[in-house]
């Protein structure tokens, strides 16, 4: 139980009251992605989600993605050595989590359209793309 | 668990570079308690007698405990470039210990223990390459002398695997837990005695390791600056000037501590001018229970500054200016070869181009924060650090302790590019915990970060080539002008400085007989730093365009005039041409890392070959080439491009060549070069900063604009050359020559040339 601002953007909420600091910060804007996560199976830009918005929904952080950190994205961005420093990592994975949660196999063009809002400044896009690729060829459409 | 110590007028033996430390000194490096030996790598120089001259000064520690736990120190900051895993496995495969059980701890910033940390100029690799190996074949030595004299063998059948020493003829293997502790009392050999590992004998060297880190990352576990906490920590977010060199006149704070977390609100001094390369800028600080809090009441500051004398600086007017000088008149030559006035006077066709790039900022995905306590006389920091022995002497004077008084812990860096080694934001958490006497986490948003960065500086160059009757190219003339790094800490320098000019400018490698190269006058109105890569983007993006140029008017293939113009097989020195001063080489005795025509011609043939080079492509495609050396490392670079009706440019193939000497880390030297392509595909086609009224234009990542996946090159292909050279680094050689040749790619396909980056802004 934590008390916030309503106004306090999800994200403050997640890192400074509750401790969940897997979720990064990174524009405040909506405009990078770092700071992804899910609303119910919805990916949202936590630094732009008022605490007061989101109500009775449930949020799924990179803690919760899975229990051992084995998440078929997860092991995929292992398998790829995807990060460089890591930062963006857990919104990339985030990001990628909700595309295939609605479209299970995605082609390269909505990889690349739906990744579009989380930005890498190392520069991992393509091994995120093909990370992404792996995980979806071990689910079922 | 017994602890074997060793006093340290035995390990300063003579002449060796490896010795015992004291159980003391590893509780300082790593806070590590287990018993064990411990082993030191010093880089101190010895004279012709082998006496050591200079202070003690160890660099890396390894430790193996009686219970066989390996134990490294990584001493760099790892920001991306795999450093804390790249130099730790160095130690590893020379030590044959069990990689899957070494524990590495990240050393705090401290000089005299582990000499250099600041990591930047891609020299971490190969300034400590060549010491970490001895670190592990040391203790391999002492480990095997200790097994072999125990088993009544001859050490020579002796070796070490998976963190056991092993006796080749009987299979006998004893753990180095066992061995340890007697090992701890063996004198170190003598440098000369130290037997490394043959290259067939590697077992990870050359080879692809993943990340010690990887885990950690995808799981959301990893610990950035950010990420960092203390108990009873606070949040202060700044308000700081928005012109450099500005201060605080006066301040109203009524509705910032009307917000409920507020706690208190305080002005900082700031450097003033010169703004320095480790200071504040002048601004006032809101102290807050929580982020948000701090946001929220910084916006609602209102604060009136004293601009100061930056506050009518404009960018496109100055590059504006700049255009005039650079192609107007003689500059202050630095590098002369021949006659370049006879060589214009004899020309056949002269061709004239000017090359205009904007101020980029570094953008790491991670803002710069830092976390501060002070208490009883003593400061403790946890950054995002590329330099913590730089952030603690700054903060040390800042506060006036003595620097044995203030402790750097160094996180990782959610991106480093060079701005985290500027330690200005750590400074402000520093006083603003000696001043509110709370731990203080600093803060900053994507907005101070695209406001107030260290910049790379804009830059406007004007190349005359001459082609004479010959159709030869018989004379190249640069002339240069940009808002110099010195001048961030000496407002009077008005000209590049020697290390600027070294990065891609006089370096110039062609055998061309007369070559001039002249700086002009260009004012710094804004803190200036280094960026990944620093001057040669701009250099290089002049020069290799311009080449692609002159091979079109001698009718020659850019590869092939390349390789013509580079001569034939020779190390060059620059020195005897260089007006004043010496070539600095990034550093090293160009005896040691000479400038090797061949090694460029190597990757310049070995790109033209991956890539595909010479064949035909349909309408819109187009590739173009660019080569360059930098940070002692060769670079070739093919891109491919396709661009649309409207102008699109899409990226579909990079191929790289790389010379980088010994590769260490297969997959990570890959990775930096798929990220070094992406890196300088932002600059190219989309990012620039702008002042107007001496404050910078541009917020946010919607205004500033770096790659997204759907713009960003798609295949990137690294072509390593098998090399047993001496190893050097990565991070920032892939940079440089992308941007080039992308626009020579974007010539081929339509016709257009590039003279101003990002490519968006030609017309």
């Amino acid at each position: 139980m934590v008390e916030a601002l309503e106004d306090m953007p999800l994200l403050w909420v997640l890192r400074d009251l509750i401790g969940l600091k897997g979720t990064k910060f990174g524009c405040g804007v909506a405009q990078c992605g770092a700071c992804t996560v899910h609303l119910n199976d919805t990916a949202v830009r936590s630094c732009s989600v008022p605490v007061s918005a989101v109500g009775e929904n449930k949020i799924t952080t990179i803690e919760g993605l899975s229990e051992h950190g084995d998440h078929p994205l997860q092991l995929a961005w292992q398998k790829h050595l995807v990060p460089q420093c890591g930062y963006c990592q857990t919104g990339q994975i985030m990001n990628a989590a909700a595309l295939l949660k609605s479209n299970p196999k995605p082609s390269e063009d909505e990889i690349e359209q739906t990744m579009a809002g989380n930005l890498c400044r190392c520069g991992t896009y393509n091994r995120i793309k093909a990370a992404i690729l792996t995980a979806s060829s071990g689910l079922k459409s | 668990m017994k602890y074997l110590a060793f006093p340290k007028k035995k390990q300063q033996r003579v002449a060796s570079e490896v010795f015992k430390a004291t159980r003391r000194d590893f509780l300082k490096a790593g806070g590590m308690l287990a018993g064990g030996f411990v082993l030191g790598v010093s880089l101190f120089s010895c004279d012709n007698k082998g006496n050591k001259k200079g202070p003690f000064a160890p660099n890396v520690y390894l430790k193996i405990s009686d219970s066989g736990e390996v134990i490294i120190i990584a001493h760099r900051s790892e920001m991306g470039q795999g450093i804390r895993t790249s130099l730790p496995l160095v130690v590893a495969d020379e030590l044959g210990a069990d990689w899957g059980k070494v524990q590495i701890v990240q050393a705090e910033g401290d000089e005299k223990k582990y000499g250099n940390q600041n990591t930047d100029g891609s020299f971490s690799i190969r300034m400590f390459y060549k010491p970490m190996r001895e670190a592990g074949a040391v203790a391999k030595q002492l480990l095997i002398q200790v097994a072999a004299k125990r088993w009544d063998v001859p050490v020579s059948e002796c070796d070490t695997e998976s963190s056991q020493v092993i006796h080749k003829t009987s299979a006998r293997k004893i753990g180095f837990g066992e061995l340890a502790g007697e090992a701890a009392e063996l004198p170190v050999p003598a440098a000369k005695d130290i037997k490394l590992k043959s290259r067939a004998q590697f077992s990870m060297i050359g080879k692809a390791t993943s990340i010690i880190d990887l885990p950690a990352i995808t799981s959301g576990q990893a610990v950035f600056g950010i990420d960092a906490a203390v108990e009873g920590m606070k949040v202060a977010v700044i308000k700081r000037c928005p012109v450099v060199g500005g201060s605080v006149k006066s301040f109203t704070d009524e509705k910032t501590r009307a917000i409920p977390g507020v706690l208190q609100v305080v002005s900082i001094k700031g450097a003033g001018l010169p703004a320095t390369l480790n200071k504040p800028l002048a601004g006032v600080a809101v102290i807050a229970e929580n982020t948000w809090a701090a946001i929220k009441g910084r916006d609602l500051l209102e604060v009136t500054w004293d601009l100061g004398p930056n506050a009518s600086y404009d960018s496109n007017q100055q590059i504006k200016e700049l255009v005039q000088k650079v192609s107007g008149g003689e500059g202050t030559p630095r590098r002369n070869r021949g006659d370049f006035k006879s060589a214009r006077a004899n020309a056949r066709k002269t061709i004239e181009r000017t090359y205009i790039a904007p101020h980029l900022a570094h953008a790491t995905m991670e803002p710069p924060c830092a976390l501060a306590v002070v208490k009883d006389g003593f400061c403790e920091i946890w950054a995002c650090t590329q330099n913590p022995q730089g952030a603690r002497d700054v903060v040390a004077e800042v506060l006036g302790f003595p620097v044995e008084k203030v402790k750097v812990n160094v996180t990782l860096l959610g991106g480093g590019f060079g701005r985290k080694s500027k330690p200005d934001f750590i400074v402000e958490a520093a006083m603003l915990a000696k001043q509110t006497g709370l731990p203080i986490k600093v803060q900053w948003t994507r907005e101070d970060d695209i406001h107030h960065d260290y910049f790379h500086a804009l830059s406007v160059q004007h190349v005359v080539a001459t082609i004479d009757k010959d159709n030869k190219l018989s004379g190249w003339n640069h002339h240069i002008a940009y808002p110099s790094i010195s001048a961030t800490s000496d407002i009077s320098v008005m000209q590049p400085d020697d290390g600027e000019m070294m990065l891609g400018a006089v370096d110039f490698p062609y055998d061309v007989p007369a070559i001039r190269i002249e700086t002009h006058d260009a004012k710094t109105q804004l803190r200036v730093g280094w960026l990944r890569s620093v001057r040669n983007i701009p250099q290089v993006f002049a020069i290799a365009t311009m080449l692609d140029e002159v091979a079109e008017a001698r009718g020659m293939d850019p590869v092939a005039h390349a390789l013509d113009l580079l001569g034939p097989d020779r190390n060059i020195t620059f020195n005897e041409e260089i007006v004043k001063g010496t070539y600095p080489n990034y550093g090293e005795d160009i005896a040691n890392y000479p400038w090797e025509t061949r090694r460029m011609k190597a990757v310049i043939e070995r790109v033209a070959k991956e890539s595909g080079w010479g064949k035909k492509l349909p309408k819109g495609s187009g590739l173009g080439f660019a080569a360059h050396k930098s940070f002692l490392t060769y670079v070739a670079c093919v891109v491919r491009v396709t661009v649309d009706a409207s102008g699109k440019i899409s990226i579909p193939h990079v191929h790289y060549a790389v010379d980088c000497g010994t590769a260490v880390n297969i997959d990570r030297i890959k990775s930096q070069f798929e990220g070094g392509a992406q890196f300088a595909a932002s600059f190219a086609l989309k990012s620039a900063i702008t002042f107007k009224n001496g404050r910078v234009e541009q917020n946010n990542f919607d205004g500033y604009e770096i790659i997204r996946m759907p713009d960003s090159p798609k295949e990137i292909h690294v072509h390593i050359i098998d090399s047993e050279d001496k190893p050097t680094g990565v991070g920032e050689p892939p940079v440089p020559p992308f941007a080039p040749a992308l626009c020579n790619a974007v010539y081929a396909a339509t016709g257009k040339r590039v003279y101003q980056l990002p490519i968006r802004l030609n017309g």
